[in-house]
């Protein structure tokens, strides 16, 4: 199966890693991996912000570079479901959105191709550790992946899941929400580290790097020691 | 009161939110009630989202055909006995109940909850033509003793606590007894009584009007309703226009959904049908009824992308759910309708220019959405708003705009990507320490000022893969 790999502009910049993972993951089920060197930001921040036009920029550039892909597979539930919107945003231009539809039809998120297409549940990893997990909104609400991220944690070995509480609540990142409102934004994301403390996890594990540098940057200002990562770097540890 | 309230800019109205510590632990644990409320009885009934699309099959039904609607609800109400007025505006409503006042010679006008009669600020026009105007749901009749606006739909006193609300009887009413809730609610009761009797007028909101037989329906938990409209001799009952719903069969559903999703109640204690005026061989029922069906900007709404906006049941459910409200409580919302819907319907109703922050007060994370009984996508409503005020108003400022043009030019061109994305590890350096950002410069300003941020890595992914694929073709 050949898999089309959609890094995010977060990752492939700020944790190269969750990127490696994923590759040798998927590669680990049979995949054959490649990186379309076009890809760029997936438009989100323009989109969300109320940018249209500037959002549509990137969002053909997106289309361009991944059109030869059999299959797309992204990291990241937020990133992954802008992708599945290009058919709406672009219905104004028939040719590009259906371009967009192709995209949008091939297009998962890692967890979800994992479980839903690869019929994988247990990746065969072993994890030594307390952790806990917050499922991002955009991955849970808007992607409607809600159960694959738990079902392929559960199965990996040695790792202790303790569930986080008042879990579905956002973390307060909301993309240029953190900047714009970042009173508000903080407060959130104060809470949440409040909860995670609770859990006295070691771990915090996401499925989305804008939520996990989120969090991990608020846990990090307020020297709690929890360690946070990207659930592709627990499932890729043999 | 009208819409707006306070005159307060957005960043300090939310700083004071976040600052109040009292409202905000009180919010929070209200929300904690209401959320497993909720999702309680959501499950009690079952098949919760056949019921939503139910709702929303009800709801945008009765949109699309509400000219139909509203004239079938009109000629009902006329044909028991009441009257009908259509008002375009919140002067032309509130003229209206003036008049009635001043035709009856009243001094006293007693009323149960409606959000619609703070939208217009019918209890100023009132006040104004010389009558006592008495709020007699609980929450609302402490918020006008202590001239505070209402910070949530359905419990509009939530901000506030028993010691708050003790003080504020013993200073506007004297009362002398502990701040028990129990004794606090006796003494309401008592006073309120007096006026239930003493009034001319009972004015009352309206939940929904069952177009097909012309009823009024109020949904309430304290049975004041039941007072203001069995007691005084003219009623009016005020409704936005799009409170409306086919038939008693579709009032079943939305009344079940609006129950279940404001308090997680399978039904609130009242829910009272009121049909005309009293009739010869009844014994109670008003002499005269008017309804007052209110436009006030709602039919300009009615055809466009926010269409479904106007679905709305006013169960607050979007408010329960939404994290951002949690923190920063109702009245940083500067609107009498806060919150998701407050945030998409404010600015419809009462134009950007002073409610152009709200739709940006969300992080998009669509709990709202998710919550709302009669699946009303809020959080898309907000990012066509910001499409309107970035595209049309063009209120956002220069430098942002300047911004968002260089993120889509970086964005389409993959050589400006890879080389900004390679600089920015050294762009970035002289703010990194220990490969964070403690304090960064320009717009990474907000970001640092609440949490790090982490400096880009040595290698970018692609770096890696590019090398990764040169040893394999070696």
């Amino acid at each position: 199966m050949k898999v089309s790999l959609f890094i995010t502009c977060l990752c492939d910049t700020f944790t190269p890693d969750v990127g490696k993972d994923t590759v040798e993951l998927l590669e680990r089920f049979g995949c054959e991996v490649d990186f379309p060197v076009g890809q760029t930001c997936c438009g989100q921040p323009a989109y969300n912000s109320g940018y249209k036009s500037e959002s549509i920029q990137a969002m053909k550039q997106m289309i361009k570079a991944f059109e030869q892909a059999e299959y797309v597979v992204g990291p990241s539930g937020s990133c992954v479901h802008m992708l599945k919107e290009y058919p709406k945003v672009l219905a104004g231009e028939p040719e590009w959105a259906e371009r967009a539809r192709k995209l949008s039809d091939k297009t998962f998120e890692l967890t979800q191709f994992l479980v839903d297409v690869l019929k994988v549940e247990d990746v065969g990893a072993t994890f030594t550790g307390t952790a806990t997990y917050h499922p991002s909104c955009h991955m849970t609400r808007l992607l409607g992946v809600k159960d694959a991220p738990r079902i392929l944690l559960e199965n990996v070995k040695g790792l202790n899941l303790i569930d986080l509480p008042m879990k579905e609540d956002c973390c307060g990142f909301g993309g240029t929400f953190a900047v714009k409102n970042s009173h508000i934004s903080g407060q959130m994301v104060q809470e949440k580290a409040e909860h995670i403390e609770e859990t006295h996890a070691d771990y915090l594990i996401g499925g989305d790097m804008g939520c996990v540098m989120n969090m991990g940057g608020r846990l990090r200002r307020n020297g709690q020691e929890v360690k946070f990562l990207h659930i592709a770097q627990v499932l890729n540890t043999q | 009161m009208s819409i707006k309230i306070g005159h307060k800019p957005y960043a300090e109205r939310i700083q004071d939110g976040l600052n109040n510590a009292f409202m905000r632990k009180a919010v929070s644990s209200a929300q904690g009630r209401f959320r497993s409320g909720r999702l309680k009885a959501a499950e009690e009934l079952g098949d919760w989202e056949d019921w939503r699309t139910l709702g929303e099959e009800i709801r945008s039904h009765t949109m699309e055909n509400l000219d139909y609607y509203l004239h079938q609800l009109s000629e009902q109400v006329e044909k028991r006995g009441g009257t009908v007025f259509f008002a375009e505006t919140a002067k032309e409503a509130n003229e209206y109940i003036q008049e009635i006042a001043k035709k009856k010679q009243a001094k006293k006008v007693v009323k149960s909850k409606s959000m619609v009669t703070e939208e217009i600020g019918l209890n100023e026009a009132l006040e104004k033509s010389g009558c006592e105007v008495v709020e007699s749901d609980l929450g609302e009749w402490i918020l006008q003793l202590d001239e505070d606006p209402p910070s949530h739909i359905v419990t509009p006193a939530l901000h506030k606590n028993k010691e708050q609300i003790r003080e504020t009887f013993m200073k506007k009413k004297g009362y002398t007894g502990s701040d028990d809730p129990v004794e606090l609610a006796a003494f309401a009761r008592e006073q309120l009584r007096q006026d239930f009797l003493e009034a001319d007028i009972g004015v009352t909101g309206c939940n929904f009007a069952v177009a097909e037989s012309g009823a009024i329906t109020l949904v309430t938990n304290e049975g004041n309703a039941r007072m203001v409209t069995s007691l005084p001799d003219t009623q009016i009952s005020v409704m936005g226009m799009e409170r409306i719903v086919p038939t008693w069969e579709d009032l079943e559903v939305v009344v079940s959904l609006l129950t279940r999703a404001a308090v997680g109640q399978k039904l609130t204690s009242y829910i009272t049908a009121l049909t005309g005026t009293r009739l010869e061989d009844e014994v109670d029922g008003p002499e005269d009824f008017h309804l007052v069906i209110v436009d006030n900007g709602r039919s300009k709404i009615l055809g466009t992308e926010f269409q479904s906006a106007l679905h709305c049941i006013r169960c607050a459910a979007c408010i329960n759910a939404c994290p951002v409200y949690r923190h920063v409580g109702g009245h940083s919302y500067g609107s009498i309708y806060p919150g998701p819907i407050g945030a998409v319907l404010t600015p419809l109703l009462d134009g950007y220019d002073d409610h152009k922050d709200l739709p940006y007060a969300s992080t998009l994370c669509a709990a709202c959405t998710e919550a709302c009984p009669v699946k009303i996508p809020l959080h898309e409503h907000l990012i066509r708003h910001r499409e309107i005020i970035v595209e049309r108003e063009k209120m956002t400022t220069k430098a942002e705009k300047m911004m968002m043009m260089g993120f889509a030019k970086w964005a389409s061109t993959p050589a400006a990507y890879k080389l900004s994305t390679k600089m920015a590890r050294t762009t970035l350096k002289p703010w990194t320490k220990e490969e964070y950002i403690e304090k960064g410069p320009g717009p990474m300003k907000g970001w640092t000022e609440q949490r790090d941020f982490p400096a880009p890595a040595r290698e970018r992914f692609r770096d890696w893969y590019q090398k990764r694929e040169q040893r394999s073709d070696q």
